[in-house]
């Protein structure tokens, strides 16, 4: 696939998103411009980077020659003149409504008219992030997963405003770098979280209604269902402070009582059992091994 | 442990020439109902009766939340019309014998089952957890949230799962997931287990074969 798109920035690269998205184009042969609020995040995230190519070159996906240049492509910079020339620039940094509006209307004020703008946001609406700037036509929501580096798939959903054209050249762009995109709507969760989400909070109900123990519940969906990980497996991988987080994005806007924190969850998340992070969670973790599974 | 099988018909869990149909012997400790009425036999470490959608209380009576005795529900999961998976969903209730679960545990894991131990709820524990999942899938559909190819794709390649959830609606049949649904329903009465709309419009259309 074409693409007329040389030049990427990635806002917000010193981050777990935006590292790994920053990988995605650079690995594909994009001049790549990393921004950020501080050189430290940066460094780090380049730091990593040469790691995780250097594993790619170790185990044969990668030639040494490739990694070379991909390394070369990725520039850093925490001023933000530096996407001035860019013609997509992909924003990961945090999921908050104002931080975005903002970096996308100073955004506006640098890049090339014809620039293109895509958003990263899980939660937010692609319209009202839009919303932000004086090119509404021109931005796109490409919700990359988890890690971003390895994930093939990337939700594309158009706003409001969004042209067909601005659509189609970021469409054309993903595919260009090698992922595989799928078309959904500027809906909260697009596809897979929309599906996920509710799916985790009906676990969790089950749990709380005495339906069955985490063990048995996990067991049950990876052995009846050939899931890799239960859902109370993945909630305590996630966090459960981000189960929270997305709930109280979804619940009021859909209104889905699916969607919306089950008590257990507020109740965990109050005490601290936000899972692998905290060592406690749907289940007990010493030292990284998992207990109760 | 020997094992019993009192059987009538085709088992869902087992269909003809399943090894654990073979496994069972003339006399035992455990007695499973395949299809036989339920006998309470109090001299056996655990009588089993397979489940479809109903409760075990069906069977056994209920009793204000203190019922339970050497009686125990199992399912193995099948998705519709789908060949068996290696799940044994076995249903307990609030005052079971922990013997009882243990035993059938112990034959079902013998057979090379896994098994998960539930409350005698409507759904047990995959149905009651997936059927609304695959009803909001339905809903993406007919809103058109996004293709049902594209639904697939996002659930096998962001969360790694082997199939979506329209392609296993259509392996287990759409009419099938009316039937649990509306079953699940009838019990919970949430808008989530309401069956969708393509669920009911495949089971009309069986229903006017
Ligand atoms: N973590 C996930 O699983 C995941 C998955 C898909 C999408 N997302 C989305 O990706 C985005 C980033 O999430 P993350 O988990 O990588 O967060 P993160 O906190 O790891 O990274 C955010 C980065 O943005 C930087 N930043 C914040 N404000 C900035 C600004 N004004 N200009 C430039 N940089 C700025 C921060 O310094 C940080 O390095 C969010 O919108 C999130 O919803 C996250």
């Amino acid at each position: 696939m074409s693409t007329n798109i040389q030049k990427v920035g990635v806002c917000g690269a010193g981050g777990t998103m935006g590292a790994g998205i920053a990988i995605v184009a650079s690995r594909a042969g994009f001049e790549t411009a990393c921004f950020d609020t501080s050189m430290e995040v940066l460094d780090r995230a380049r730091g990593q980077t040469e790691g995780f190519l250097g594993k790619s070159v170790d185990r044969g996906k990668m030639a040494a020659a490739e990694r070379d240049a991909a390394l070369a492509g990725l520039s850093a910079s925490t001023d933000m003149d530096a996407l001035a020339d860019c013609d997509l620039v992909i924003e990961a940094v945090f999921e908050d409504l104002g931080v975005k509006r903002e970096l996308l209307g100073a955004l506006d004020g640098i890049c090339k008219p014809e620039a293109l703008f895509a958003s990263n946001t899980s939660t937010l609406s692609i319209t009202e992030i839009a919303a932000g700037c004086d090119r509404q036509d021109r931005v796109v929501g490409m919700h990359f997963c988890l890690p971003a580096q390895l994930m093939k798939l990337i939700e594309m959903s158009p706003g409001v405003n969004t042209s067909d054209e601005a659509f189609a050249d970021a469409w054309a762009w993903t595919e260009a770098a090698g992922q595989q995109p799928v078309t959904t709507q500027d809906k909260p969760g697009f596809i897979l979280n929309a599906l996920l989400v509710p799916f985790n909070n009906d676990a969790i109900r089950a749990v709380e209604a005495g339906v069955a123990s985490p063990t048995d519940i996990d067991k049950a969906i990876k052995a009846g269902l050939n899931y890799k990980m239960g859902p109370l497996e993945l909630l305590d991988l996630v966090g459960l402070d981000t189960q929270m987080l997305l709930c109280e994005a979804f619940y009021p806007v859909t209104l889905d009582p699916r969607a919306s924190a089950p008590p257990l969850l507020r109740r965990m998340v109050a005490a601290g059992h936000l899972g692998h992070k905290t060592g406690r969670g749907f289940y007990t973790y010493d030292d990284n091994a998992m207990f109760g599974g | 442990m020997g094992y019993v099988i009192k059987k009538q018909g085709e088992s869902r869990s087992f269909p003809e020439g399943e090894a654990f149909l073979e496994g069972a012997s003339s006399e035992g400790d455990i007695v499973l109902h395949l299809g036989t009425p339920f006998e309470p036999d109090a001299g056996k470490t655990a009588v089993l009766v397979e489940l479809e959608m109903e409760c075990l209380g069906v069977h056994t009576g209920e009793n204000a939340g203190l019922e339970g005795s050497n009686a125990l529900g199992f399912a193995r999961y099948r998705n519709g019309d789908e060949a068996p998976s290696n799940l044994i969903e076995l249903v307990r209730q609030p005052a079971t014998d922990d013997s009882a679960i243990a035993a059938a545990r112990a034959i079902f894991e013998a057979a090379g089952f896994e098994v998960a131990v539930s409350a005698d709820q409507a759904g047990r524990i995959i149905d009651r957890l997936v059927r609304p999942k695959y009803n909001a899938a339905l809903t993406f559909l007919d809103e058109g949230l996004a293709t049902a190819d594209d639904m697939d794709m996002t659930c096998r390649l962001g969360l790694g799962y082997a199939n979506g959830p329209i392609e296993r609606l259509e392996q287990g049949g759409l009419a099938h997931h009316f039937d649990v649904t509306k079953a699940l329903f009838e019990v919970y009465g949430t808008p989530a287990y309401a069956p969708g709309r393509r669920a009911t419009v495949a089971k009309q259309r069986r229903s006017a074969e």
